[in-house]
């Protein structure tokens, strides 16, 4: 006797397209939102990893918890072709200027994310050795809390990057505020 | 068999009153000596055909703010062939004070001696590089002093009281 074993039906996400105007053969929507679009769901990321959290990440990047989902299984070991700096560990003083190049050889547009408490404040290191917060030498998009934080919660900070991408303005990058910021941190734009 | 016991008779026998302060701790000896002999005691155990204390485990410093001598170099010494251990510890005056270089005596001591400098400030005369290791050089103070706080000074966060300290201690009173 036969039996048949009956495979549901495979569910395949894919990305909500924006909305705008359909016909016959064609769709019309605003630039911002597909560049938003595509941007949002081919994150690369860079992993600056100096200790415990870097761990954590390992755990996030492999098959259990799938970061290739969000679209950032490339990681890129090049801050030239990254487009998010992901600072997991404690940054030593020492480390500051190092991090601080990494960035500054990013391209535009990149966003960054502090990965647990080191990164965000210093966390438990309120030392003269230890950086107290990278935001004190680079410009942070998210913070993600924990002492190491949990995959699933450097997912929701990823996430968290991602609505950002989506929705940035293209010409947030060329704004006088923008420029602003980055020379209150003492890096350079484009323009200078 | 060399025993502590025989460590510090064979220090007397050749630096008589130079050798101070002998102590025990957890089994293990500590002699003092001073600025001119520090060297010459080194020297001496290290090439003793008996103790053959060849390896230099540590050299670091201490701070005792209270104290006449304020700070101490201390070396730590193992004698590989007789599997014992022996501390020689260097009363320092003033507050800038200098001690004679081992690197004559150990190359590991230049990065030793160097670290010693980076937090203590204490200076080692004849130091072929003499310039702050673990620390970034920008730095102008000598972090293990204790007249300096171990807490990051940038930090305006913090409301000490939260975190069980005292803003009064966080400076040692000197
Ligand atoms: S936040 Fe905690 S787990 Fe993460 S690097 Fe710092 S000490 Fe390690």
């Amino acid at each position: 006797m036969e039996t048949s074993v009956e495979t549901p039906p495979r569910k395949v996400n894919v990305a909500e397209a924006p909305e705008g105007h359909t016909g016959e053969g064609f769709f019309a929507t605003k630039l911002d939102k597909v560049i938003g679009l595509a941007r949002k769901n081919s994150i690369w990321p860079l992993p600056f990893a100096t200790s415990c959290c870097g761990i954590e990440f390992m755990a996030t990047m492999a098959s259990h918890y799938d970061f290739a989902r969000f679209g950032s299984e490339r990681v890129s070991f090049s801050p030239r072709q990254a487009d998010l700096l992901m600072v997991m560990g404690t940054i030593a003083k020492k480390m500051g200027p190092i991090l601080k190049q990494v960035y500054e050889q990013m391209a535009e547009p990149r966003w960054v994310v502090a990965v647990g408490a080191c990164a965000s404040s210093g966390g438990i290191f309120d030392t003269y050795s230890v950086l107290q917060g990278i935001d004190q030498i680079i410009p942070v998009d998210v913070y993600v809390p924990g002492c190491p934080p949990r995959p699933e919660q450097i997912i929701d900070g990823l996430m968290k990057i991602q609505d950002l991408v989506h929705n940035e303005s293209l010409r947030r990058r060329n704004s006088p505020e923008y420029k602003a910021l980055l020379e209150s941190y003492g890096i350079k734009t484009m323009d200078n | 068999m060399t025993t502590n016991e025989t460590i510090l008779s064979k220090l007397k026998e050749n630096f008589g009153e130079k050798i101070t302060n002998p102590d025990l701790q957890y089994g293990i000896l500590s002699v003092s000596t001073d600025h001119e002999h520090i060297i010459k005691v080194l020297q001496f155990l290290r090439d003793d055909q008996e103790l053959q204390f060849g390896f230099l485990t540590d050299l670091c410093g201490l701070h005792y703010p209270h104290r006449d001598h304020k700070f101490e170099v201390v070396y730590h010494l193992h004698s590989f062939r007789n599997n014992i251990r022996l501390r020689v510890k260097l009363p320092l005056h003033g507050d800038a004070p200098h001690a004679p270089t081992a690197t004559g005596l150990w190359s590991s001591a230049n990065w030793m001696e160097r670290e010693t400098y980076d937090f203590f400030g204490i200076i080692f005369e004849g130091h072929p590089n003499l310039k702050r290791i673990l620390n970034v050089d920008e730095m102008t103070i000598f972090p293990l002093r204790k007249e300096y706080p171990l807490e990051d000074n940038t930090r305006k966060d913090k409301n000490d009281e939260l975190f069980g300290r005292d803003p009064k201690l966080i400076r040692a009173d000197l």
